[in-house]
C-alpha cells in the first residue's frame, strides 16, 4: 500500500492545451526517452496533417502534447525506439495512411481489407484487398498451433487469438484485433459536442461513464469551462460505482475461470447490487449519458443518496466473505498464484495502467498522479504490488474495491449544494483539449479539437488496453493453454475501446 | 465456503422468484408451458457479438446471476453455433465481422432463429452511417426478433427471450 497525497490539478485540467509543435529530432528524442523510462508514452495519433503524441514526464508529473507536422505523409517511427507505441502506429497507417519510417511492423492491424476503402480518414481511396494476414512465423521442434476466435465460446467479444504450443506449454500467442472496429474516429468528425458525448460513452461499454468523463474534460478543458462543485462530485460518485461493478464482476469471472462457480455467483449478486443502485439513484445501470461537457445530466435527491449509501454498507458487509472465500480456498489460489507472470519491467516499458500495472509495481494512478477535482480533496490509497501474477491482479482490485467504497463514503458526506450543470461557453475559435481520466481498468485519454464554431475537428480516445493487450501475449509463455482464460481475465482488456 | 453454504440452507434465494413478481411468474408461466410444448423445454443459445461495444454482453451475461438466473426458464448459453437453436446476435456489425457472423449461422443447424440485441443490433444505433459498418444484424444474417436497448435490461432480454419461445414454437 502506498499513501502519497494527490498532486494539484495540472494546468491542462482547466484550460485549453496547445500542442508543442517538434521537428524530427525532437520528435525521436521524445521517443527514445519514452523507451528509457523517462516519459510515460500515453498516446500516438493523427491528425490530417500532423501526427501527435501525448507523453507524461515520470519525475515531475506534467503533461505535454508534441505534434510532428508530416512532410510527404511520413514521419520518424516511434515504435522503432519503443515497442509500446507499434500498434498505435499501425493504426495510424490504417485509418489515415501515415507512414512510419523504419517502422518494425508494418502489418495493417484495424483494416482487415473489407472496408471498402483505405486510410478512410486520409485520402479514403477505394481499398485494394488486403493480403491474407501475416502472423509471426514460428520455426521449432513439435510445434502445433491453435486458432481461435474471433467468435468466441463465451459471452464476450470477439477477437482472434493464434497460440503456438509445444505440448501444453504455450511458446507464443499472438493476437489479432480490429473486429470491432466501428469507425467512430471518422463518426466524430464534425460531429457536435453533445454527438461527440454521445459516441463518447458507447466506445467500451463497460467504462461508459469514464470515457463520458474523460470526454467531458477534454471539452471543459478546451473551453477553459468551469464545472460546478455538486457535478464533480456526481462525477466521482459515479466513477467509482463503475469501478466497483467492473472489479466485483471480474474477481467472480477471474475465480469462475478456475472453476470457483461460487465465487462467480456471490461476486455477481454484489454486482448486480451496484448496478441497481446505479440505475435507482442516477437511472441507468450503466450511468449511459450522464455526464455532459459542463457537468451532469441526473442530479441525486435525498433518496437516491440513501441508495447509494445503503449499497456501500451493504457491500461492507458482504464483500469480506467473498475475500475470505478467495483467500482460504487453497486449490483455488493454486491456480492463480504465480500464473500469468507480468515483470514490471514490462509493465513500466508499455505504460500498464490500472490494476494490470499496479499488479507488477507500477505505482501509477491517474486520480492520484494527473489528479483531476475532486480527488485531490478525497483521501484514498493506490493499492500496489510486486509480485504481477493472477493472484495479484485479483488482489488489487479486492483493494480498489475497499478504496472506493471509502471514496463514495467521502462524496456522501461531502456533497456540496448548488447547480449540477453550467453550460460550457463557446470559445469562437479554433481550440484543443486534454482529458485523462482513471477508468476501472486504467487511464483513459480523450483529445479534443474543436473548430470555431464548437464543432469537433478530431477526437481521439485511447483505451488502456492498447498498452495492456500486448503484455497478455508476453505473460501467457511458457504457462499452459488452460490457463489462458485465467490470464487473459485477470487482464480484462477491451476490444471495443481498443478497436473503435 | 461454510458460511455460503448455511446461509444457502437457511436463507431465502436471492433470485426474484416468480411468486414474489407477478410479471416474472407471468413470464414464467408462459415460457414453461411453450418450451415444454414446442422445444422440449429447452432453447440453446449461441451469442455472437459481432461490433458491440461490450455493453450488451454485459447484460446478458447478467442473465446468469441469481436474480434473473435464465436457467430455470430452460434457456442455456452453448459454446457452438452447432449446439444452438437461436443466435443472439450485438450489433452493429461490423465489416470486419460480417463473414464470422455469416459462418457462424452458417454452421448452426435448421430450424434456426436470429435475435437481433440492442439498438445497434436493431439498425446500427449511433453507428449507423460508418463506412466500417453493415448495419444492424438483419443487414447480413435474416433476423427474427428484435430486442431494443443501449443496452436491453436483463429483464428486457428475458422478456424478449421467453417471447421467442412463442415465435420458435410457430415456425416448428
Amino acid at each position: 500500500m502506498n499513501t502519497r497525497t494527490a498532486s494539484a490539478p495540472q494546468p491542462f485540467r482547466s484550460q485549453p492545451m496547445p500542442r508543442q509543435k517538434v521537428g524530427a529530432t525532437e520528435w525521436e528524442l521524445a521517443a527514445v526517452e519514452a523507451a528509457r523510462g523517462r516519459f510515460d508514452l500515453l498516446s500516438l495519433w493523427a491528425t490530417e496533417d500532423a501526427v501527435l503524441m501525448a507523453l507524461r514526464q515520470v519525475e515531475s508529473g506534467l503533461t505535454d502534447v508534441l505534434s510532428y507536422p508530416l512532410a510527404a505523409g511520413v514521419f520518424p517511427s516511434v515504435a522503432a525506439q519503443h515497442p509500446a507505441a507499434q500498434r498505435l502506429e499501425r493504426a495510424i497507417h490504417d485509418l489515415y495512411g501515415h507512414r512510419a519510417e523504419a517502422a518494425p511492423d508494418t502489418r495493417a492491424w484495424l483494416d482487415h481489407g473489407r472496408w471498402g476503402i483505405a486510410a478512410p480518414l486520409g485520402a479514403a481511396t477505394p481499398g485494394p484487398a488486403l493480403p491474407p494476414y501475416e502472423f509471426l512465423p514460428v520455426e521449432g521442434e513439435s510445434l502445433h498451433q491453435v486458432a481461435v476466435g474471433p467468435v468466441h465460446a463465451g459471452i464476450i467479444e470477439p477477437g482472434h487469438f493464434r497460440f503456438t504450443a509445444q505440448g501444453e506449454a504455450v511458446v507464443r500467442l499472438e493476437a489479432r484485433l480490429g473486429y470491432t472496429h466501428k469507425g467512430v474516429d471518422a463518426l466524430m468528425r464534425g460531429a457536435s459536442l453533445a454527438r461527440g458525448a454521445e459516441l463518447a460513452g458507447r466506445v467500451s461499454g463497460d467504462s461508459a461513464l469514464a470515457y463520458a468523463w474523460a470526454y467531458a474534460q477534454a471539452a471543459e478543458s478546451a473551453l477553459g469551462a468551469e464545472v460546478p462543485a455538486r457535478a464533480l462530485y456526481l462525477r466521482t460518485i459515479m466513477a467509482e460505482l463503475e469501478r466497483l461493478a467492473n472489479h466485483l464482476g471480474d474477481i467472480g469471472a477471474i475465480c469462475n475461470d478456475a472453476a470457483m462457480a461460487m465465487m462467480l455467483a456471490q461476486c455477481g449478486v454484489l454486482r448486480e447490487a451496484v448496478l441497481r443502485a446505479a440505475d435507482a439513484a442516477f437511472g441507468h445501470r450503466f450511468l449511459r449519458d450522464r455526464i455532459v461537457p459542463g457537468g451532469v445530466t441526473h442530479d441525486l435527491d435525498a433518496r437516491g443518496i440513501s441508495t447509494i449509501a445503503g449499497l456501500a454498507a451493504r457491500l461492507r458487509s458482504r464483500f469480506p466473505a467473498c475475500v475470505a472465500l478467495y483467500d482460504g480456498t487453497p486449490s483455488l489460489l493454486g491456480r492463480t498464484v504465480s500464473t500469468g507472470t507480468l515483470a514490471p519491467e514490462l509493465a513500466r516499458h508499455f505504460g500498464a495502467g490500472g490494476p494490470v500495472g499496479r499488479a507488477s509495481g507500477r505505482d501509477f494512478d491517474t486520480r492520484r498522479d494527473c489528479a483531476y477535482a475532486p480527488y485531490d480533496d478525497l483521501t484514498f490509497n493506490v493499492p500496489r504490488r510486486a509480485d504481477g501474477d493472477v493472484n495479484a491482479r485479483i488482489w488489487i482490485r479486492i483493494r480498489e474495491v475497499e478504496q472506493s467504497l471509502a471514496l463514495i463514503e467521502q462524496c456522501i458526506a461531502r456533497l456540496p449544494e448548488g447547480p449540477v450543470f453550467a453550460a460550457p461557453a463557446a470559445a469562437g475559435e479554433p481550440r484543443e483539449g486534454l482529458g485523462l481520466v482513471e477508468g476501472f481498468r486504467g487511464d483513459v485519454l480523450v483529445w479534443l479539437a474543436l473548430a470555431a464554431d464548437g464543432s469537433i475537428t478530431r477526437c481521439h480516445l485511447r483505451d488502456p488496453s492498447w498498452f495492456q493487450w500486448p503484455l497478455l501475449e508476453a505473460v501467457i509463455e511458457g504457462n499452459i493453454i488452460a490457463d489462458f482464460p485465467l490470464c487473459n481475465k485477470s487482464f480484462n482488456c477491451s476490444y471495443s475501446g481498443h478497436d473503435l | 465456503m461454510r458460511k455460503f453454504l448455511l446461509e444457502g440452507l437457511l436463507k431465502r434465494p436471492l433470485t426474484e422468484a416468480a411468486p414474489s413478481d407477478p410479471e416474472i411468474e407471468a413470464l414464467a408461466m408462459a415460457a414453461g408451458q411453450a418450451a415444454r410444448r414446442r422445444l422440449g423445454r429447452s432453447l440453446s443459445i449461441r451469442q455472437v457479438d459481432a461490433g458491440s461495444c461490450n455493453g450488451c454482453e454485459l447484460e446478458i451475461q447478467a442473465l446468469g446471476n441469481a436474480y434473473y438466473d435464465y436457467e430455470r426458464f430452460g434457456l442455456h448459453f452453448v459454446a457452438s453455433p452447432r449446439h444452438a437453436d437461436v443466435l443472439l446476435v450485438t450489433g452493429p456489425v461490423t465489416r470486419n465481422m460480417a463473414e464470422a457472423l455469416r459462418r457462424t449461422y452458417a454452421a448452426t443447424p435448421d430450424p434456426k432463429w436470429v435475435v437481433a440485441v440492442g439498438d445497434c443490433g436493431r439498425d446500427g444505433g449511433c453507428f449507423a452511417g460508418s463506412y466500417a459498418i453493415e448495419g444492424g444484424v438483419s443487414a447480413v444474417v435474416p433476423v427474427d426478433l428484435v430486442i431494443p436497448g443501449c443496452p436491453p435490461s436483463p429483464k428486457a432480454l428475458l422478456t424478449g427471450l421467453l417471447a421467442l419461445l412463442d415465435v420458435a414454437g410457430g415456425k416448428a
